[in-house]
């Protein structure tokens, strides 16, 4: 994505000039500037408590809440919660990150309002660095939050039973479908401008959207509206390719069940049954429409 | 290129609204340009536009030579610009705020930090350079946010008005901030909504009301568009009122106004400080007590009153007639 100009201006003279002499800066690179912005904003995450907490405690916090109190509901027998435990660590995975995503809008809407977009915009930045850097550091939190909530599952009982490999790529897909929300989150931070109304807009919009889905409770079991919209929300394929690709799909698995039954009764529409590739092509698509619109949104960006 | 920016025509429209209608302006290479209007006059939009961060609806401009609309990043590369609103990165130090400025404008790592540590020297930041920005006072706000435009020595710098809402030991400090270190050949376009402010530190005045530019000139020639010097006299008695307009008539210039309520007699004169002694003698000779007696010579403020037809800083639409038309 560097542009022609760019790659050329990177040869020119380096701008060191220690007489003072007025002299021409140099138009940046994409991957340059955009982890300059996002040291920026790395830095300040590390600052604010709110997101500090928002990024280690908290995932700490629900893998406990959810595991120990849904986990009471599952039944009585400690195998069995343990089993619900192990079940309900990809539906955290994904609602945690899907919150992450949500950073983005936030800082957005924060540099809108108090002008550092402008000051940015005013600089020879590759145009797109800003909100490269943005959901890139998106990226790098998610990664902190998963380590963090898989360490905590790792002491609770959580185990990966499908193989190093399917671990990673279940891990990469949640990254992925996080990162192209991100993109979402960055166009609404610019358009809506306000940090709080975001935060609170995107909490009521997302909350539902991770709990009517097969993260917390198996979904086929949900009255028959919230089990199709279930069985097409994207947070559910990303729940189920996660489940599949741990090994956990049949934690929770009844006497005399068995895995086809589960497999038949879990899966019960297209998406459910593909949910690699359902959740690639939400991601996909959310990309080619918010990528765009939150890049010519950024140009026209303009504080108050 | 003899001129650091120009800008020709320039409109920018929101809804029914003209908040820039037709401005042109050039700012000589080397030279600050005071853009001096209340607010709501336009100002800011215009140096949005010349900076690149909207797009006019009408008009052209250049800035070092790089047309705005054509090729916004070669203007980008060539200037600094420090807003308002201070934009500064509350949750980085004033170190790292510098540093990253510097790193964005391509300096190597270790030029963005010699660079930074110049400049918080040469700012007074020196002492706060470790501390986030959050905890500065506006006025060391404002100076890093300034530095920040300084940052990659650019040739040319658009300030938008750099010292609203400082208290006054902040805003001579910005003054004296500017002048050392804004000049050496940079050139210069600042917003101010101070008099004063563009007295002090521009060479070259615009006046700007409704998005209009309604004058321009030096200080000195502004000034000279209200009118000379003029004789200004507080008698003690009202009843001497018409012997001492006898005086000023031969003392001054022009046509006296007499002020019956408070003794107060004004009259253009052409001899400064020459004419006060002879009206000062004059007075003496006829044993007329003078409250109070000077010259008084306009300030930018008659002239922003007498071009715009109302007070500077405010919004209000107040039907005060100029003195001198």
């Amino acid at each position: 994505m560097t542009t022609p100009s760019s790659s050329t201006s990177v040869t020119e003279t380096p701008v060191a000039s220690s007489t003072g002499a007025p002299r021409e800066a140099r138009t940046g690179s994409l991957i340059g500037d955009g982890l300059t912005v996002a040291k920026r904003n790395l830095i300040k995450i590390r600052r604010v408590p709110d997101l500090l907490i928002f990024t280690t405690l908290q995932p700490i916090m629900f893998v406990l809440l959810f595991g120990y109190v849904f986990g009471s509901l599952a039944g009585s027998g400690a195998s069995v919660q343990a089993g619900y435990r192990e079940f309900m660590m990809a539906g955290i995975f994904t609602q945690t990150i899907i919150f992450g995503a949500t950073i983005t809008g936030y800082m957005m809407a924060e540099d809108m309002q108090k002008g550092v977009i402008d000051r940015f915009r005013t600089l020879p930045m590759h145009p797109s660095a800003v909100l490269f850097g943005r959901t890139l550091t998106d990226v790098v939190n998610n990664i902190v939050v998963l380590v963090v909530m898989s360490v905590t599952g790792l002491v609770i009982g959580w185990r990966v039973h499908g193989g190093p490999v399917k671990a990673l790529w279940a891990y990469v897909l949640m990254l992925f479908f996080a990162y192209a929300l991100s993109w979402v989150f960055a166009y609404i931070g610019m358009r809506v401008r306000s940090p709080e109304v975001v935060n609170n807009a995107s909490f009521m919009v997302i909350f539902p959207v991770t709990f009517i889905a097969n993260t917390f409770v198996p979904s086929q079991n949900m009255p028959s509206v919230l089990k199709t919209i279930a069985g097409w929300n994207p947070v559910s394929t990303i729940t189920q390719s996660a489940r599949e690709n741990f090994g956990n799909l049949y934690s929770m698995q009844a006497p005399g069940q068995t895995h086809a039954q589960i497999d038949k009764q879990t899966a019960y529409t297209w998406a459910l049954q593909h949910p690699n590739l359902y959740t690639l092509i939400w991601s996909v698509a959310l990309l080619g429409i918010f990528l765009p619109f939150a890049t010519s949104a950024y140009k026209k960006a303009v504080a108050k | 290129m003899t001129d650091a920016v120009t800008a020709e025509g320039l409109v920018k429209h929101y809804k029914d609204v003209k908040a820039v209608d037709g401005v042109s302006l050039r700012v000589p290479e080397g030279s600050v340009l005071g853009v001096l209007g209340p607010n709501g006059a336009g100002k800011t939009t215009t140096v949005r536009m010349l900076t690149t961060l909207i797009r006019p609806d009408a008009g052209t401009a250049t800035v070092a030579g790089a047309d705005v609309l054509r090729d916004p990043q070669a203007v980008r590369r060539q200037i600094g610009v420090s807003g308002q609103y201070a934009a500064v990165d509350e949750y980085l130090t004033g170190r790292e705020n510098l540093e990253m400025i510097g790193r964005l404008y391509h300096l190597s790592g270790k030029e963005a930090k010699s660079r930074a540590a110049e400049l918080l020297g040469q700012f007074r930041l020196e002492d706060a350079a470790g501390r986030p920005a959050k905890t500065y006072s506006g006025g060391m706000r404002r100076r890093l946010d300034l530095a920040g435009a300084l940052v990659a020595r650019p040739p040319v710098i658009f300030l938008d008005e750099p010292t609203t809402g400082l208290d006054p030991r902040g805003r001579g400090d910005m003054w004296d901030v500017i002048n050392n270190l804004v000049g050496h050949g940079t050139s210069v376009l600042l917003t101010t909504q101070y008099l004063e402010e563009a007295d002090r530190l521009a060479d070259n005045i615009v006046v700007i009301d409704h998005g209009q530019i309604i004058a321009e000139g030096t200080a000195d020639e502004l000034k000279a568009q209200v009118g000379g010097e003029r004789l200004e006299v507080t008698v003690a008695d009202a009843a001497r009122l018409s012997e001492a307009a006898e005086i000023m008539r031969t003392v001054g210039a022009g046509a006296t106004e007499t002020d019956e309520h408070t003794r107060r007699l004004i009259v253009p004169v052409s001899g400064g400080t020459q004419s006060l002694l002879q009206a000062v003698r004059a007075f003496d000779d006829q044993s007329i007590t003078v409250q109070d007696i000077g010259i008084r010579r306009p300030t930018l403020d008659d002239a922003f009153l007498s071009l715009t037809g109302h007070k500077a800083e405010t919004d209000t639409e107040l039907e005060l007639v100029g003195e001198s038309a």
